[in-house]
C-alpha cells in the first residue's frame, strides 16, 4: 500500500500544536503514513534593506534557521517521532502558504493541514491571512483547524 | 603596503583642516565653514576638472564618455540586449527556491538605488539644465544609457571578487578586484590602485555622499520655511548638527529603526516624485512635444546657453555620472552582497539603475524644469537669457530650489512633500555613503570597532561642515572626489574586462541552452 503524506504547518503556537495533534490522529488510522512538519519563517525577496542588512544577511538566516530547529523544528519532530510515526521536519524561509504548497509538492503529499490563526492585523483583515492564502492557490485538499 | 597606505592617509587628513578651524566662532560659523573649505580643496577640484589645453572640456568628463563607449561596444550593447533578462532576475524568475532567505537580486538593487536616488535626481539635474539648458538632458540620457554597460561591468567585477568570511558575511567592492583580479591576471599594482580607490572613496562619501547631501537638505529647508527671512537662512550648521545627530545615532547609536523606517519610505517616496513629475507631464501634454523640442535642439546648437553646446554636453555627462555613479565604483560595493552562482546575473540586474536613475527620473526632473517656465527665455529670439554663466530663472533660484519652484508652478502644495523627500533622500544617501566610506576606510586601517567609530565620527562632522558651507564650493568638491574615484575605478575596469566577457559569454551560452534553470514564470511546467 501506497504511503499517505500529511503535510503540517507548526510555528510553536497553540494553532500549530491542534494541528499537529488531527494529523496524528489521522495518520494514526492508516498503516502506512508520514508527517513532513514544517516550520517557514515569513520573508519576502521583495523588502528594502540597507547594505548593512545585506553584508549580513546570510550569517543572520544561518541564525534564524538554526533557531527555529532548535526551538520548535526539533523537539516536535522527536516528540512525534518517539510516538512512533515516521516523520520529517521542514524548515525554510519564503511566503508560508507557498512554501507549504511546494513541500506538498516535493513530498506528494496527500493534504495539508494548518492551525487557524486569528487576524493579526490591518493587512491581514484586508488582504487576507496565511490558511485564506493557502485554501485559495494549494494544489492539494487543506484543513483548517480551528 | 602599510607605508604606502601611512603615506596616503597623511596626504588625504590635509583635506581636513576646515574640520578644526571652523569650529572657532559661530557669529560668521556659516561663511569660516566655505571659506577654509574653498581654500583647502581647490587644488584638488582644479586637477580633477582640468580642460584639455586649449579647451573648456573636462578630461574626466572624456575619460567617463569614452570608457562608457568601450565598455558598450565590448560587451555588444549588453543594456540593450540582456535588459529583459534584467526583469526576469529581479522579479526572480532564476531565484533558487532553496536559496530564500538570502539576499534577493531586488535587495541588492534597491539597496544600490537607495544610494543614488536622491539628490543628483533632484537637484544635480537642476544645475545641468540651469547651465546646460534643457539641451543638456540629452546628453544625460544618452549617458545614463552607455554608463548601464560600465555598471554592468563593474557590479559583475564586485560579485566575482568579494570576500566571504568565515562568519558569513561579504564584503565587496573595487578594493578587492582591483587586488584579486589583478593578481588572477598576473598584472602589478592592484594593490596601489585598491589604496588610492579607497581614499577617493572616504572622499566622495564625505563630498557626494554627505556634504551635497546636507548642504542641498538645508536649502530646501530654508526655501520652505520662508526663504530670505527664515531663521535657518544662513544658520546651515542647525540643519547641519540636527542631521548628523540622526545620522550619529543609526550609524554609531546602531538604531537601526530609523534606518529601517527611512528604507520603507524612501522608495514611496520616490514613487511619489515620478508619479507627481507624470501628473504635470499628463496636464501639460501640449508642452511635452515642445520640451523634447528644446531638449534635441539645445543638445546640438546649445540655445545660447553659456558654453552653447559643449557647456550642454558637459553639465550633462557630468550630473549623469554624479546621480548614477555608473564607473565609479560605488555600485560594485552596494551589489556584492547579492547571493549567486553566477556573478554575471548581478551585473545584469544592475544595468537597470542607471536606467531607473537616469533615463527615468532624470529625465522626469528635467521636463518638469523645461515645460514649467521656470528658465527665462527671450521671446523674440527664443534664446535663454544668461545671468551669469547659468540661465536666468524666475525667481532667482538654482539647484534643488530650482526643482521645487518648477513643481511647485503646477502643484502649488509640492514644495513641502518635495521638502520633504529631499530630507529623506540625502538621509538615506548619507546612510548608503556611510557604509561605502566606511568599507573603504576599513579596508584601508583594519577592521574593528574603534576604528571603525572614528570614520562615522568624521563622517557626521562633515554632515555639519556640508550644510553650512555654500553650494558651489560643496558642489565641486563632491564632483572632484566622485570622478576621481571613477578615475582610478576605470582603469581597473579595462584590466579585467576580459575576464567579465568570458562570463558573460559562458552565461548566455549557458541560458540559451537552458543549463540556467528557470524557477518561475513562463515556459516552467507546473508542478
Amino acid at each position: 500500500m501506497s504511503q499517505t503524506t500529511f503535510i503540517v504547518g507548526i510555528d510553536g503556537s497553540p494553532a500549530g500544536e491542534r494541528a499537529l495533534e488531527f494529523a496524528k490522529e489521522r495518520a494514526k488510522l492508516l498503516d502506512n503514513s508520514k508527517l513532513v512538519l514544517c516550520y517557514i519563517i515569513e520573508w519576502s525577496p521583495y523588502t528594502f534593506q540597507t547594505a548593512e542588512e545585506n553584508e549580513k544577511r546570510h550569517q543572520r538566516r544561518e541564525e534564524e534557521i538554526a533557531i527555529a530547529k532548535e526551538r520548535i523544528l526539533d523537539p516536535a519532530v522527536a516528540s512525534v517521532a518517539s510516538s512512533g510515526f515516521e516523520v520529517e521536519g521542514v524548515v525554510q524561509h519564503g511566503d508560508v502558504a507557498e512554501i507549504l504548497d511546494r513541500v506538498a509538492g516535493e513530498n506528494a503529499g496527500s493534504q495539508i493541514i494548518v492551525g487557524r490563526v486569528g487576524a493579526r492585523g490591518i493587512k491581514e483583515r484586508l488582504f487576507g491571512g496565511v490558511s485564506a492564502h493557502l485554501v485559495s492557490t494549494a494544489h492539494v485538499p487543506v484543513t483548517i483547524i480551528p | 603596503m602599510n607605508s604606502i597606505k601611512r603615506l596616503f592617509i597623511t596626504v588625504f587628513c590635509t583635506l581636513l583642516p576646515g574640520v578644526a578651524l571652523a569650529q572657532t566662532e559661530a557669529v560668521s560659523f556659516d561663511q569660516q565653514v566655505n571659506e577654509v573649505f574653498a581654500a583647502s580643496t581647490g587644488w584638488f577640484v582644479s586637477l580633477i576638472f582640468a580642460p584639455f589645453p586649449g579647451t573648456s572640456f573636462p578630461w574626466i568628463v572624456m575619460w567617463l564618455v569614452v570608457a562608457a563607449t568601450i565598455f558598450t561596444l565590448y560587451f555588444g550593447f549588453i543594456q540593450f540586449r540582456a535588459f529583459g533578462h534584467a526583469i526576469s532576475l529581479v522579479k526572480g524568475d532564476y531565484s533558487d527556491p532553496n536559496d530564500a532567505g538570502e539576499v534577493s537580486h531586488f535587495q541588492a538593487l534597491t539597496t544600490a538605488l537607495s544610494g543614488t536616488v536622491g539628490l543628483g535626481n533632484i537637484a544635480g539635474v537642476a544645475v545641468a539644465v540651469g547651465i546646460g539648458g534643457p539641451g543638456a538632458t540629452f546628453w544625460m540620457i544618452l549617458a545614463g544609457l552607455m554608463g548601464m554597460a560600465s555598471k554592468f561591468t563593474e557590479c559583475t567585477l564586485g560579485v566575482k571578487y568579494r570576500n566571504e568570511y568565515d562568519d558569513g558575511s561579504v564584503s565587496g567592492g573595487p578594493m578587492y578586484y582591483m587586488t584579486k583580479g589583478f593578481k588572477e591576471r598576473g598584472i602589478p599594482g592592484g594593490a596601489i590602485l585598491a589604496v588610492v580607490f579607497s581614499i577617493f572613496t572616504i572622499g566622495g562619501a564625505l563630498g557626494g555622499g554627505n556634504m551635497f547631501q546636507a548642504n542641498q537638505a538645508h536649502a530646501q529647508l530654508v526655501g520652505i520655511t520662508g526663504g530670505a527671512d527664515s531663521f535657518l537662512n544662513g544658520n546651515g550648521w542647525i540643519t547641519g548638527l540636527v542631521l548628523a545627530i540622526i545620522v550619529f545615532l543609526v550609524i554609531v547609536g546602531g538604531i537601526k529603526s530609523i534606518a529601517n523606517v527611512t528604507e520603507k519610505v524612501v522608495p514611496f517616496m520616490g514613487i511619489l516624485y515620478v508619479g507627481a513629475a507624470l501628473v504635470i507631464l499628463f496636464t501639460n501634454y501640449d508642452k511635452v512635444g515642445w520640451a523634447f523640442g528644446q531638449i534635441f535642439d539645445g543638445a546640438f546648437t546649445g540655445l545660447g546657453v553659456a558654453g552653447g553646446l559643449v557647456g550642454a554636453l558637459i553639465q550633462g555627462f557630468k550630473r549623469a555620472a554624479f546621480s548614477n555613479e555608473a564607473g565609479v565604483g560605488s555600485a560594485a560595493i552596494a551589489h556584492s552582497a547579492v547571493r549567486t552562482k553566477e556573478p554575471i546575473t548581478e551585473g545584469v540586474v544592475s544595468l537597470l539603475e542607471p536606467f531607473i536613475d537616469t533615463v527615468v527620473i532624470c529625465t522626469m526632473t528635467a521636463l518638469v524644469i523645461t515645460i514649467s517656465g521656470v528658465l527665462v527665455m527671450d521671446p523674440n529670439t527664443g534664446l535663454f537669457i544668461l545671468d551669469g554663466s547659468s540661465i536666468k530663472t524666475v525667481d532667482g533660484s538654482s539647484g534643488v530650489q530650482l526643482t521645487s519652484s518648477a513643481f511647485g508652478s503646477s502643484i502649488s502644495w509640492f514644495p513641502y512633500v518635495l521638502a520633504v523627500a529631499v530630507v529623506l533622500f540625502a538621509f538615506s544617501t548619507m546612510i548608503s555613503w556611510s557604509y561605502y566610506g566606511l568599507k573603504a576606510w576599513t579596508y584601508l586601517v583594519g577592521e574593528g570597532k574603534a576604528k571603525e567609530n572614528v570614520f562615522k565620527i568624521i563622517f557626521c562632522i562633515f554632515i555639519v561642515i556640508g550644510a553650512a558651507a555654500q553650494l558651489g564650493a560643496v558642489i565641486d568638491f563632491s564632483d572632484a572626489m566622485i570622478f576621481a574615484m571613477a578615475v582610478v575605478n576605470i582603469i581597473a575596469l579595462y584590466v579585467l574586462m576580459p575576464i567579465v566577457k568570458r562570463e558573460m559569454k559562458s552565461y548566455f551560452e549557458r541560458l540559451r541552452t537552458n543549463e540556467i534553470p528557470r524557477f518561475k514564470g513562463r515556459g516552467v511546467e507546473e508542478s
